[in-house]
Formats: C-alpha cells, sequence, structure tokens
C-alpha cells in the first residue's frame, strides 16, 4: 500500500530513534567490554594496561562476585515466588463479585507507584525499627519479642520491601487476564457445581498461564537491577550486595573501572538469558 | 457482575477483599498518618494511631532541611523533559511502523525491545566514565537524556500499540484528498492519537519520576531529583520519622494521582502489549 515515497519516508522517521537506541546500546556495551580486559583504576588512569580476561577471572574468584551473584537469584526467586503467588490471590479475590471493587483496585495498586527509595526507608523505620517499629509492637501484643529485621533478617528484609512494590504489579496484571475469562464459562462452572479447586486448577489456571509467564519474565528484568532499596536500607554488606550493587561499589568506591566493568558485562550475560524468553514471548504475540 | 451470589457470600468475600486491600495499602496510610504527627508521637510506643496532636509543621520543616522545592523541581523537569523529548523521537517512529510497516518492522520492534533488557549495572562504568569526562555527572541534561533512552523503547511500544488501533482507511482516504505526510499527521492522525498517547506520557512520567538506578548514582545535588531527597533519609542524625513521612507523601503524591488514572494503561505499557 504504501508507495516508494512513503516508505522512504516512513524510514527517516524512524531513523533517529533506532540510531539513538542503537548507540545507547552499543556504545556502552563496547566500552565496557574493553574496559574489562584492562587494569584501569580512576585514581591512577596512567597505569592502565590491557590484561585480557583478569578482571573476570578476579571477578568469578572474588567470594564477594559469587555472594553478590546468590544474592541476586534469592531476591529474584524469592519476591518471584511471592508476589506470583499472592498476586494470583489477591487477583482471585479482586475478581469476585465485591463491594466497592474499584477502590479495593486502587489501595492495591498504590504500593507499585511508590518510589524505591520511599517503600524501603518507610519499612525499614516506621515498619520494621525493633523498638518503635510497628511490627515490634503487633509482636509485643502477642507476646513475642520484636524481631530486629535488618539487623539479623537483612535479606529477608530487602526480599519483604521488593515484594510488597511488585505483588500490586503482579496482581494487576493476572486481574486484567482473568477479567478476559469468559464471564459465561465463570458462571457455567458454578452452575455447574464444580468444585473451586478444580475449577481454579482447570479454567483459572491454564487460561492465566501466559499472564503469569509474562510476570514472570517481566519481574525478572527489573529484580536483577534491585539497586536503591539496598542502598538505602543496608548499603550493601555480604547479606544483601547483588550484582548491580557489587558493581556500584567497585566503580564508584573503588574506582575499579576494569572491574566494575566485567561485573557489568556478567549482568548483561544474565539479563539476556531471561530476555531471550521474553523476547520471544512478546515476538509470538505480535503475529497474532 | 453478572454472577449471581448469595448476598452473605457477597459480604464475607468483600470483607476479606477489603482486609487485604487495606494491608497492602497500610504503609501508605501508615506513612500519611506519620507525617501529621510530632516526632515524639512519631516514636510512641504503643503507636498512636488516629489521637494525637496533628500538626502540619513537619510540611514547613521538610523545605527547611531537604530543599523539598529544588528536588520537585528536577523531577518534574527530568520526568517531563524526558517524556517530551521521547515523544518527539517516539511518535514518528511508531507513526511508520504502524502504518507502514516494512518486513523488517517486527524485527526492529523486537530489538527495541531487547535494548530495555540491557541492564543498569551493564552499562554503568561506561556511562559513569564517559559522564565524568563529558562534565554530565549531576546535570540534567545528562540524567534527563538516561531517563529518556531508558524509557524510549517502552513509549515507542505503547505507541505502536495504540496506533495499530487506528482504521488505516480513514489515514488512507486522507491521503486521497491530497493531505501531504505532514498534514495526515497533524490533521488526522494525531487528533485521533491522542489518548494513546496521553496514556503513553503518563506511563512514561511514573517510570522516569520512580526510577532510582541513575539517578542515585549519578546525580548529587543540581540535578537531584526527589528519589534522591528521600535516599538523604538512610543516614539521618536524630528523630527523623515524621519530617521523613512528610517528605515521602510530597514526593509520591503526584504520581500516585497520576497512577490510579493510568491503571489499565500500565498494564499494556508495562507488558508490551503483551497482555491488554
Amino acid at each position: 500500500m504504501a508507495t516508494r515515497q512513503t516508505a522512504a519516508a516512513a524510514r527517516m522517521l524512524v531513523a533517529p530513534s533506532v540510531i539513538l537506541l542503537f548507540l545507547w546500546m552499543i556504545v556502552p556495551l563496547a566500552m565496557t567490554i574493553y574496559f574489562s580486559m584492562l587494569n584501569y583504576n580512576l585514581l591512577e588512569p596512567d597505569t592502565a594496561r590491557f590484561i585480557g580476561l583478569q578482571n573476570y577471572i578476579d571477578f568469578v574468584d572474588d567470594p564477594d562476585f559469587i555472594g553478590a551473584l546468590i544474592n541476586t537469584l534469592i531476591i529474584v526467586a524469592a519476591v518471584l515466588v511471592i508476589s506470583v503467588v499472592g498476586g494470583i490471590f489477591v487477583a482471585l479475590l479482586m475478581d469476585q463479585p465485591i463491594y466497592g471493587q474499584s477502590v479495593v483496585r486502587v489501595l492495591v495498586i498504590a504500593p507499585f507507584f511508590v518510589m524505591p527509595t520511599v517503600s524501603a526507608l518507610i519499612w525499614k523505620n516506621m515498619l520494621m525499627n525493633p523498638v518503635s517499629g510497628l511490627f515490634a509492637w503487633i509482636a509485643t501484643l502477642f507476646g513475642l519479642t520484636p524481631v530486629d529485621w535488618f539487623t539479623n533478617y537483612p535479606m529477608l528484609s530487602v526480599i519483604l520491601i521488593v515484594a510488597w512494590q511488585w505483588l500490586p504489579f503482579a496482581s494487576l496484571i493476572l486481574l486484567t487476564a482473568l477479567q478476559s475469562l469468559d464471564e459465561e464459562q465463570k458462571e457455567a462452572a458454578t452452575l455447574d457445581g464444580a468444585k473451586a479447586v478444580s475449577y481454579f486448577f482447570y479454567i483459572v489456571v491454564p487460561h492465566m498461564a501466559r499472564a503469569i509467564t509474562v510476570v514472570v519474565l517481566i519481574e525478572t528484568i527489573f529484580l536483577l537491577n534491585v539497586f536503591a532499596e539496598i542502598r538505602v536500607t543496608t548499603n550493601g554488606g555480604p547479606s544483601t550486595t547483588n550484582i548491580p550493587f557489587h558493581v556500584f561499589e567497585l566503580a564508584v568506591n573503588n574506582n575499579d573501572v576494569g572491574g566494575a566493568a566485567a561485573g557489568g558485562i556478567v549482568a548483561v550475560v544474565l539479563a539476556n538469558i531471561v530476555a531471550v524468553f521474553l523476547v520471544r514471548m512478546i515476538g509470538k504475540n505480535l503475529e497474532s | 457482575m453478572a454472577r449471581k451470589v448469595s448476598t452473605s457470600r457477597r459480604v464475607a468475600m468483600s470483607a476479606v477483599a477489603w482486609l487485604v486491600a487495606l494491608l497492602i495499602f497500610f504503609p501508605i496510610l501508615w506513612m500519611f498518618l506519620t507525617s501529621f504527627k510530632t516526632e515524639a508521637d512519631a516514636y510512641a510506643v504503643p503507636p498512636k494511631f488516629l489521637f494525637f496532636h496533628w500538626t502540619t509543621e513537619n510540611y514547613v520543616e521538610v523545605q527547611s532541611r531537604v530543599d523539598y522545592v529544588l528536588h520537585a523541581i528536577n523531577s518534574i523537569v527530568l520526568a517531563v523533559g524526558a517524556n517530551i523529548f521521547g515523544l518527539i523521537l517516539a511518535i514518528p517512529a511508531a507513526w511508520s511502523m504502524a502504518f507502514s510497516p516494512t518486513k523488517r518492522t517486527k524485527d526492529l520492534l523486537m530489538w527495541m525491545l531487547s535494548t530495555k533488557m540491557m541492564p543498569g549495572a551493564g552499562v554503568f562504568m561506561a556511562i559513569y566514565f564517559i559522564y565524568l569526562r563529558a562534565h554530565l555527572l549531576d546535570s540534567r541534561w545528562g540524567i534527563g537524556f538516561l531517563l529518556m533512552m531508558v524509557n524510549l523503547p517502552i513509549i515507542v511500544w505503547m505507541l505502536y500499540t495504540y496506533f495499530k488501533e487506528i482504521p488505516v482507511d480513514i489515514l488512507e482516504a486522507a491521503r486521497m484528498d491530497g493531505a501531504s505526510l505532514r498534514n495526515e499527521i497533524i490533521y488526522v492522525l494525531t487528533p485521533m492519537a491522542v489518548p494513546g498517547i496521553a496514556s503513553t506520557m503518563l506511563l512514561s512520567v511514573i517510570l522516569s519520576w520512580n526510577e532510582a538506578f541513575w539517578t542515585l548514582n549519578l546525580a548529587n545535588v543540581n540535578a537531584a531529583p526527589l528519589t534522591n531527597m528521600i535516599a538523604s533519609f538512610s543516614s539521618p542524625e536524630g528523630d527523623f520519622w515524621a519530617l521523613l513521612s512528610a517528605a515521602s507523601v510530597l514526593a509520591i503524591a503526584p504520581i500516585l494521582i497520576i497512577g490510579w488514572f493510568s491503571q489499565k494503561q500500565l498494564v499494556r505499557g508495562l507488558t508490551f502489549g503483551a497482555v491488554k
């Protein structure tokens, strides 16, 4: 349908975005790969020299790196489990014929709009503080000893905060998927007297499978990059430093350009493993 | 809802749903209440829920202690600026991909999506280095540019899914009437595309406003947005909960309101159209 002229015009219209995105991707990536093979400290730029894969070897040998890798995976896995399982529950609940559904929706989605530094500090102080925090008071109500969250369970604390931010996202997406489930089918299931459990496993879960996959993949992309929540609560430490934070420490605190770059490349590889699946899935959707 | 359920069941379900919703929302409510307390009341054990001395002095104090106005201006300038430049780039691109698709359009879209997967940590060292040398650290232009690039793939995608839904016949008709490409965009496409563009803007503002990896690492004073202002409370001195709460309310209120209006678009934008 497009004439040659409009096709040429169309290409011109796409070009600026494509060129910028291409530069945005290729320039830093090429630089990072280059830096990652240098022994380069920002404070002594004159001593920079090529050392091949030594940074990667150091990085992988470094117990801090293995720790950071494990912490990254723990955060991703734990938050995924909490937000997806919780999200299914919340979405099913919101899909019921309840009073004030739109208000419930607004309340549930709210945490997603809270900036990470705010959620982290509000939770760390006003909820999780072992003396004056609300959780401590609730514990004493039940005659329990208040938990000193960030001292004794720093990773769990970070996970709870991040999960609180992502549960609403999962709930909202799963609810959207659930609402597209045929109303008649839902009704038929009720009339047949189908047991709630079998209804859930044979009708709801298969219907939501796609949305769940999308939630898992998108959350993984963001969760691999959790940074602010760690920065403002524990500021690192062996038990909560993840890959992004480790890279930040190497770069900003140690001025170790080479090491940080090598860490960055590891992060890119990790993200790509997820990205391949996500891109393929969305691509399939584009065809239909 | 068309489903027939007994009233008692409906009441029970509603009660559970409301309870869960309030639990999820509670930290925000608690922050809101605490922002009106004195510091002594904020730290009180047992906690004071409603019966405390209500005061608005924290909101005044936020300005003098952490310069709220400067940070708020930065947040607005960064989010709106990144958004406007992003749209200027994305609207033509999305338009042409939606209406004059070529064999390569799909690959191009997928490739754009893949740039979004690039983790900040992956390119951090290079960006930090470039910015250090180019004196772009802590500059609004520098940070704004980053925010634009980070969100550009989402903006293009979201616009694309909206533009796709505009009936092509109308554009053909305009073309038959001799409308130029330029006029086609300005008079025909734009009015129909405004709702989609508006939704895209909202989502993009939300994402830029809450972005905290690049802003925390590359902004310090001059270009520091509200995310950084709040982060300055991570190592405070003395009692600060009421103050932190007031600062937090001020930092999240605008985006909370925008966010509530754009829930539906959020699903579409963040899933790249995979869930609508």
